[in-house]
């Protein structure tokens, strides 16, 4: 008697938690809110048939437990019963995977308009880089990187002069504005991740991979290492600032330029040349 | 049971009178079948302690000896997972616990628990010691390989715990040994430890190799007269099943381990690109790190049906003996075990959703994942419905099997949220994972285990296990890791990435805290708890009520050797023959509540069998 007493308790428990759970899940700050209606969705449908299952089993283990004069049913199988029970089964899964591949569907298919920012990723830490006015980043290569060229752009790449580079580890974001993600990693996996935005993907040595979603909150948010990149991994940590329009300007504005960057060296070494002369 | 035991000696009597009438000894025994279409395997009988119980070529020893050491380094794997746990509850209370060490025990804790706990334990440990009773053959086909396959184990897990004491320690790279940094300076154990690590695995997958095809082709050779295919116990269909995906799967892991070494000693690039590290360029290049989580997870999630199968198949067959009916929708059984089987050898990227490969299969990976959701569904309904109208004996096996289902159940309905592409992205790398799998793969198949171990314990040592401290074991452990792990979903819903030797203030994770030292005491308790069963076992050896023969009143063939626990040969003069499926129970007509697979139809006349 006592055992389905407390696997009844065990379900109840389960429920009630989750009913008045403090620890649950962020305010989505992005575009993603349709993955939390999905995950809502599971709970719905996947938690159903926990109970449901707990429950018959509990039903079972107080009606039929053992008596010395009571025989079991003897029933090999029952085939309509299996068929049933297969095509609800069925049916349950394909109405939480459609919603699922909608959703990834619009994950891989990114936005016309979307910026394009280049996340950086080394052990342990993050550098971003936008386009500059001509839209496009310049390509690059790990071999260039060194103190002149901190994200190794290509040199004889046009596209790679007027690229903003923000040597920090946080970066600002347009509130409401589609951004594309593009991660690479100069040395072990990484992964660019801010709970709020719900999105992630892995940056990988060798490779451009990318994802995007649209802030639509206003505020900073801290950006975690979500994949496991050796003994820093817990402290490689960056930040996000979503501003409205005119904030995010007045930021951009201030930004260097990788021209900039060239022409700020150049002195230096005229001066440092200079000074030898001398 | 005591009937059961007449029937046990009038065959060995009728056999001595066969082999003493002379000639073939065929015909002066108007009843005999011939067990086998070929003659009786030689076996090698040991006769110094050495040979006997050291390099030992019985089945049911070999199976003992690697249930031993698998529990063994269980138990290191176990001091582990509490060492991780004191960090994550009690941050900065063990003066030793480094950054460093954190990794190493978290990567250590999942390789042994995964693969030299969970896969040596079902497939050695069960396997070795039930497959011949089960299918009616004196031993495994080949007991000499049988043997060495236990040693090369042995060696693998030696190899394994030496990595603690070289230069460096163990590797820290996580279990899924991801390069690039599973071999670069950064990650702990990056020289001595990876390479420990990946000859240990060698090992265990050529030692698993030899143990896997004397599963097979006992099972497919070396079954009694009368035992066809689907006449075989679904642990027996689960065991064979596993090791048919382990054959294929374990190859991917020892290649991935052999190029890794190679990238890491002779500077091959197999999995590593050009790479930057402290302002110098390494001397790799071209290299794909997406490669080797290819590999690794084409291993990596049969793996998971390694485990699994093999416990969907005890399990269906201590339900089946303890509700006293037989196992619902036999035929559906066996089919979704091969199905899940075949089916899990398609769905491995589902691990990587995130991880850069191209997105595009995510909709070919969320699919079959979620296909393989219905065989599985199936699996847990025939269980629940071989309760319905059974007569359910509440002891401490049944409770296991009770907590396997709800544990099991829970965790495969938080596989849906994982395997579903874009429900994965918010949830991969969270706690969610964690909690998913020490549900589905770590609690589940220990309460498995659990009940088998209470289950056959009277077989192997003809001793019943304390019910009274049984009860303690299950309730401490059961409710304890439910409230270990029910929560841990919720930190994965704020967010809170795996892998964090320390969260410092993030915002959002100061409220884990009290969970966090919450989860860290039921730890404790439950890893404690297993002590009971260890303390149980030496207790009742000695002890213990004598069992006697086929105690639980069962009918598969374990229970039916002439002496119990079995002698090496297992069957006496005369291999047994079989003549029904292995779940008569509660047969409409007949006088005992079951009815044994030796049983001949004209031994119960009248009685209604549907299924033979």
């Amino acid at each position: 008697m006592h055992v389905g007493i407390i696997f009844f308790l065990v379900i109840l428990g389960s429920v009630l938690f989750h009913i008045f759970t403090p620890w649950y899940w962020t305010d989505v700050a992005s575009n993603w809110g349709g993955m939390d209606d999905t995950i809502t969705l599971t709970f719905w449908i996947g938690g159903g048939v926990f109970i449901a299952v707990c429950l018959f089993m509990i039903y079972c283990v107080f009606k039929f437990s053992y008596k010395k004069d009571r025989k079991a049913e003897y029933k090999p199988e029952d085939k309509k019963l299996e068929k049933i029970l297969t095509w609800a089964t069925t049916l349950g899964v394909a109405a939480l995977l459609a919603p699922g591949l909608i959703i990834w569907n619009q994950y891989v298919n990114v936005p016309k308009n979307a910026i394009e920012i280049d996340v950086m990723a080394w052990q342990w830490g993050w550098q971003y880089r936008l386009p500059g006015e001509d839209g496009k980043l310049g390509t690059t290569k790990v071999v260039n990187i060194n103190d002149n060229n901190p994200f190794g752009i290509n040199l004889d790449d046009p596209f790679g002069n007027d690229d903003v580079m923000i040597q920090s580890d946080v970066i600002n974001l347009e509130n409401n504005r589609p951004v594309k993600i593009l991660l690479r990693s100069v040395d072990v996996l990484h992964n660019w991740y801010v709970p709020q935005f719900r999105a992630k993907m892995d940056a990988v040595p060798g490779i451009v991979t990318y994802y995007w979603f649209e802030p639509n909150k206003t505020g900073e948010f801290e950006v975690l290492c979500a994949e496991y990149c050796g003994v820093g991994h817990y402290a490689m940590r960056g930040g996000v600032e979503v501003q409205d329009k005119q904030d995010y300007d007045n930021w951009l504005q201030q930004q260097e330029t990788f021209s900039d960057l060239i022409a700020k060296q150049k002195i230096l070494e005229n001066e440092k040349t200079k000074l030898a002369k001398k | 049971m005591s009937e059961d035991f007449n029937d046990n000696k009038t065959i060995q009597a009728q056999s001595s009178e066969a082999i003493s009438g002379g000639g073939s000894g065929i015909g002066a025994d108007a009843d005999y079948v011939r067990p086998a279409e070929v003659a009786d395997q030689d076996l090698y009988h040991g006769h110094s302690f050495i040979t006997k119980w050291i390099f030992c070529q019985d089945a049911k020893v070999i199976g003992v000896q690697y249930f031993l050491l698998a529990t063994f380094t269980g138990i290191i794997g176990l001091i582990l997972s509490w060492l991780m746990r004191l960090q994550l509850g009690f941050p900065g209370l063990a003066p030793f616990m480094t950054a460093e060490h954190y990794y190493q025990f978290v990567t250590m804790h999942g390789m042994i628990m995964v693969v030299y706990f969970l896969t040596a334990l079902f497939l050695g440990g069960f396997g070795n010691y039930l497959i011949p009773l089960m299918v009616g053959a004196r031993d495994m086909v080949f007991p000499y390989l049988n043997m060495v396959s236990f040693w090369s184990f042995f060696v693998a897990v030696a190899v394994l715990l030496a990595s603690f004491f070289v230069p460096g320690g163990p590797t820290g790279s996580g279990w899924t040994l991801y390069p690039p940094q599973a071999i670069l300076e950064g990650t702990p154990g990056s020289g001595w430890g990876i390479m420990l690590m990946c000859i240990s695995l060698i090992l265990f997958v050529a030692g698993f190799t030899m143990g896997g095809l004397n599963y097979l082709i006992t099972v497919l050779q070396a079954r009694t007269r009368g035992m066809t295919l689907m006449r075989m116990p679904l642990t027996v269909w689960g065991i064979f099943t596993a090791t048919v995906l382990a054959m294929l799967a374990f190859p991917a892991l020892l290649v991935g381990a052999l190029m890794m070494s190679l990238d890491n000693v002779l500077g091959t690039s197999f999995f590593m690109p050009t790479i930057l590290k402290a302002g110098e360029v390494l001397e790799y290049g071209g290299g794909s790190p997406i490669l080797f989580q290819h590999l690794f997870w084409f291993f990596g999630h049969p793996e998971v049906y390694i485990v699994a199968l093999p416990a969907f198949g005890i399990i269906s067959d201590l339900i089946s003996v303890h509700a006293r009916k037989n196992i619902f929708g036999y035929r559906m059984m066996v089919w979704a075990i091969v199905g899940i089987g075949a089916l899990s050898f398609f769905v491995w990227a589902h691990h990587m959703y995130v991880s850069g490969m191209n997105p595009w299969f995510g909709f070919f990976f969320a699919t079959t994942t979620l296909i393989i959701a219905v065989p599985t569904a199936m699996k847990v309904y025939n269980w629940i419905l071989t309760l319905w109208r059974g007569n359910i004996r509440l002891n401490t096996v049944m409770l296991w099997c009770l907590g396997f289902i709800v544990t099991f159940v829970n965790g495969g309905i938080t596989g849906i949220f994982l395997g579903n592409v874009s429900v994965d992205v918010p949830l991969s790398d969270t706690y969610f994972v964690i909690a998913h799998f020490h549900m589905v793969m770590g609690i589940a198949p220990l309460m498995v285990i659990m009940g088998a171990v209470y289950h056959w314990f009277p077989l192997v040592s003809g001793r019943f296990l304390d019910e009274k401290l049984g009860k303690w074991h299950f309730w401490l452990t059961f409710l304890g890791a439910y409230s270990i792990y029910f929560p841990m979903h919720y930190l994965g819903f704020i967010g809170v990435p795996r892998r964090y030797f320390e969260m410092y203030d993030s915002p959002y994770v100061t409220s884990a805290v009290g969970m966090n030292e919450f989860i860290s005491i039921a730890a404790f308790i439950v890893g404690a708890a297993q002590f009971i069963l260890i303390y149980n076992i030496i207790k009742t050896l000695k002890t213990g009520k004598p069992a006697g023969h086929n105690p639980w009143q069962a009918c598969s063939l374990e229970w039916l050797t002439p002496s119990v626990p079995p002698e090496h040969g297992n069957w006496g003069d005369r291999l047994p023959t079989v003549h029904r499926w292995a779940y008569d129970f509660s047969v409409p007509g007949a006088k005992e509540d079951f009815i044994t697979q030796t049983t001949p139809p004209s031994e119960v006349a009248n009685t209604e069998v549907e299924k033979t």
